[in-house]
């Protein structure tokens, strides 16, 4: 997928006006925000199993690795093959070259934000390959020709007329809205056929074991299960930091991931797949590949500063508990990780300059390092890449601020140099405010207050400073 | 950060960390503040020469300005021994929790830094911590909803201690606030830059806040007040938004007969 993070202020503009949208991701935070703090509530230990987690995943980043080299052994010597892939082109055209060779028809997809990085679907369709996304929510997404606009939910803009529309030609605006039920039984309809017909599968990783060479798939639809075990080949893609080191930690893991992620206690599935089928086996698939890809991340493994970022399960929980992706939806970040996560590991992974304004776009509230079930200190990494968009302070080509912005902060610290200057800048300050106010309070003010005075008003400087009312007061006055 | 708790002979002199937010824009905050302190008996000194902790430029990016202000600050405040207290979740948390990292490149700074920082304290913090959520008793007859503010809460962690000590202020009604605890919107220069989505972030708030049908909203952060009070009043509404201390030093005035100091 083609980065657009450049056009974040402009797609957020749209998704603020569009009150069908607006309604509709409400969900992220009656269901899922919600869901999640109930389902955290019913352990006894959460913090706990949150700061084991992130244990597990610092000390498994730390010796990445060594933990890619075992993974890729025991997959081996499970009968599957490993492919490391540099970026999304290397490992596209891998799966591509392998869809060719072994004649396939049709491929189904389960849901997989590696392959979104890749744009695979898309390329694969391109190359002839009937290739279909099989996440009820992907699939809905796929017809609409968008890219998902959530970690685990994709379609949760779409609104059930919006789904209707999609799953039947004949549907009109004005028919009655099928319930979700009814659109489920659409889909199903639909995409049965596919899964008999399948020959390929495309699969996400959840957690790659590296000791076991195991994957671990988590669903709700049964559409992962189907995928690793009709067709003949099954190829499974994941960004080099989806890896645990052993079985055990899988227990930890997926119970945060689960309870983060929808605020269930256990997905409807957790499907474990160990390589293709034995000789002993009567099912599975005759291959398996695992596709191992970089794609940025090593520039994040690279910078002890975001390194952390790595840490991600991709729950998706920080998305639900942001208020600004609440309002800006999951398009405007312009890639495919959209909300707090999005902010942090787009720019570094395509780019600083052109996403100067994700990491811009925060109230620093904090929520999404609350919400984090690896504890990913996300706020801090928002305040590292404005320092290099503001000061070029890693390299001076990322410095996207204007003179105009650099001028004002050098100006602020010289009035906080010293408390003369401080004092005599606010006496200005509210003498040239006071003509316009009314009450204390501007409704207009010339930039860069106007940003605020467009929807607030905006309080006046004071009169006297807290240090000459105090000063007064120990005198005797008050 | 030392545990007084073990040790209890209580803190009697405590240094006013104002913020410059408070002592530009809203100096009645930081007097409410001196009040409430000295009625637990806490005499308060006040540096002079006190600006700003650096927070806005830090937030901002800019950190080569906000590092010569920082240290301005660590230089201004090591001082004086004793508790440092600041009725602002945000500048607390500032000093607290990112020094580290505006100072990460200046070992010595950075330990001068956290020498001080372990003395800083938001103000509800610095009461309920030392003096508990029962030390204020005063009288204030009106309703009210309470916002609670990102900084504090998250990074500070202070949570249901302010609600604990509101509801010791006879008369006082408090109504619950739904999604207290989500953003205002406010962010500082967050709330400038990006003021369509500062705004819809506010205007949910200010729906729920309507919702309460309170006629005064209390907060704990000159910021978040100045967001919400600036999106009320430009909604038309006669909703007030005051700080925590301005209810506190206010219910002391009016029930000072009825509230005991320690």
């Amino acid at each position: 997928m083609k980065p657009v993070t450049i056009n974040f202020r402009s797609k957020a503009a749209q998704t603020l006006a569009d009150a069908q949208i607006q309604q509709s991701i409400e969900h992220v935070y009656t269901g899922f925000f919600k869901g999640r703090l109930l389902a955290a509530a019913e352990t006894d230990n959460w913090e706990d199993l949150r700061t084991k987690g992130k244990a597990i995943k610092d000390h498994t980043i730390a010796h990445l690795d060594y933990y890619l080299g075992m993974l890729a052994d025991s997959v081996e010597k499970n009968g599957g093959r490993v492919f490391f892939a540099a970026d999304a082109a290397e490992a596209r055209q891998y799966i591509i070259d392998l869809a060719h060779k072994r004649n396939i028809k049709t491929v189904i997809k389960s849901k997989s934000m590696v392959s979104e990085e890749m744009g695979l679907a898309e390329a694969m369709n391109t190359e002839g390959f009937e290739t279909v996304e099989t996440d009820l929510g992907e699939y809905i997404i796929q017809l609409a020709n968008e890219t998902p606009y959530h970690l685990i939910a994709p379609a949760v803009h779409k609104s059930r007329s919006d789904v209707a529309k999609l799953l039947d030609d004949d549907y009109k605006d004005g028919d009655r809205i099928p319930d979700a039920t009814e659109l489920t039984m659409m889909a199903r309809k639909k995409l049965r056929g596919v899964f008999e017909r399948a020959d390929m599968s495309v699969t996400g990783v959840n957690f790659a074991v590296a000791e076991s060479g195991s994957i671990a798939l988590v669903t709700n639809e049964g559409n992962g299960r189907m995928s690793t075990t009709v067709p003949r080949v099954h190829v499974a893609v994941m960004g080099m930091e989806k890896i645990i080191p052993s079985i055990q930690d899988l227990s930890t893991m997926l119970r945060i991931l689960i309870r983060s992620a929808t605020g269930q206690r256990i997905s409807t599935y957790v499907t474990m797949v160990n390589g293709s089928r034995k000789f002993d086996e009567e099912e599975g698939p005759e291959e398996f590949h695992l596709v191992i890809m970089d794609n940025g991340r090593q520039k994040l493994l690279e910078d002890p500063q975001m390194r952390e970022s790595l840490n991600c399960i991709r729950c998706g929980a920080c998305l639900n508990a942001c208020p600004v992706y609440r309002k800006v939806g999951g398009h405007a970040y312009g890639w495919v990780y959209p909300g707090p996560i999005g902010a942090i590991v787009s720019p570094v992974m395509t780019g600083v300059k052109d996403a100067s304004n994700l990491p811009s776009a925060s109230s620093l509230c904090g929520a999404c390092h609350d919400a984090c079930p690896v504890k990913i200190n996300i706020p801090r990494m928002l305040l590292e890449l404005r320092w290099r968009t503001a000061e070029g302070s890693t390299d001076k080509d990322e410095r996207t601020s204007s003179a105009k912005e650099r001028g004002i902060w050098k100006a602020w610290r010289v009035g906080m140099m010293g408390r003369k200057r401080f004092d005599i800048g606010s006496r200005l300050a509210n003498l040239a405010m006071r003509p316009l106010a009314k009450n204390g309070w501007l409704k207009k003010a010339p930039p860069p207050i106007s940003g605020w005075t467009s929807t607030r008003d905006f309080p006046t400087i004071s009169a006297r400073s807290l240090k000459s009312k105090l000063s007064k007061r120990s005198k005797g006055g008050k | 950060m030392p545990d007084y708790s073990l040790n209890p002979p209580l803190p009697n002199r405590v240094t006013l960390f104002a913020s410059c937010m408070v002592d530009q824009l809203a100096p009645s905050v930081g007097e409410s503040a001196v009040d409430v302190l000295e009625h637990l008996g806490v005499s308060v000194e006040f540096l002079d020469n006190q600006t700003c902790c650096g927070q806005p430029a830090f937030n901002s990016g800019f950190r080569s300005e906000a590092l010569p202000v920082g240290t301005r600050f660590i230089e201004l405040f090591e001082q004086v021994d004793g508790p440092i207290v600041v009725p602002s979740g945000s500048c607390a948390a500032m000093v607290r929790n990112y020094y580290r990292d505006l100072f990460r490149d200046d070992p010595k700074l950075l330990e001068r830094s956290s020498r001080v920082a372990e003395r800083v304290f938001e103000l509800i913090e610095f009461i309920s911590r030392f003096f508990g959520t029962e030390a204020i008793i005063g009288q204030l007859n009106t309703s009210a909803t309470y916002h609670k503010c990102c900084h504090l809460l998250r990074e500070i962690g202070i949570d249901g201690e302010p609600s604990a000590m509101l509801s010791n202020i006879e008369g006082l009604e408090m109504i619950p606030l739904e999604r207290a605890d989500v953003c205002c919107g406010f962010g500082g220069a967050f709330s400038v830059k990006m003021p369509d989505i500062s705004s819809a972030i506010l205007d949910e708030k200010l729906d729920f806040i309507e919702a309460t049908g309170s006629s005064t909203v209390i907060a704990a952060d000159m910021g978040c007040i100045y967001q919400m009070q600036g999106g009320l009043r430009r909604r038309g509404s006669d909703v007030q938004v005051l700080h925590i201390a301005q209810i506190l030093a206010e219910s002391l005035r009016n029930g000072s007969s009825h509230g005991a100091a320690l």
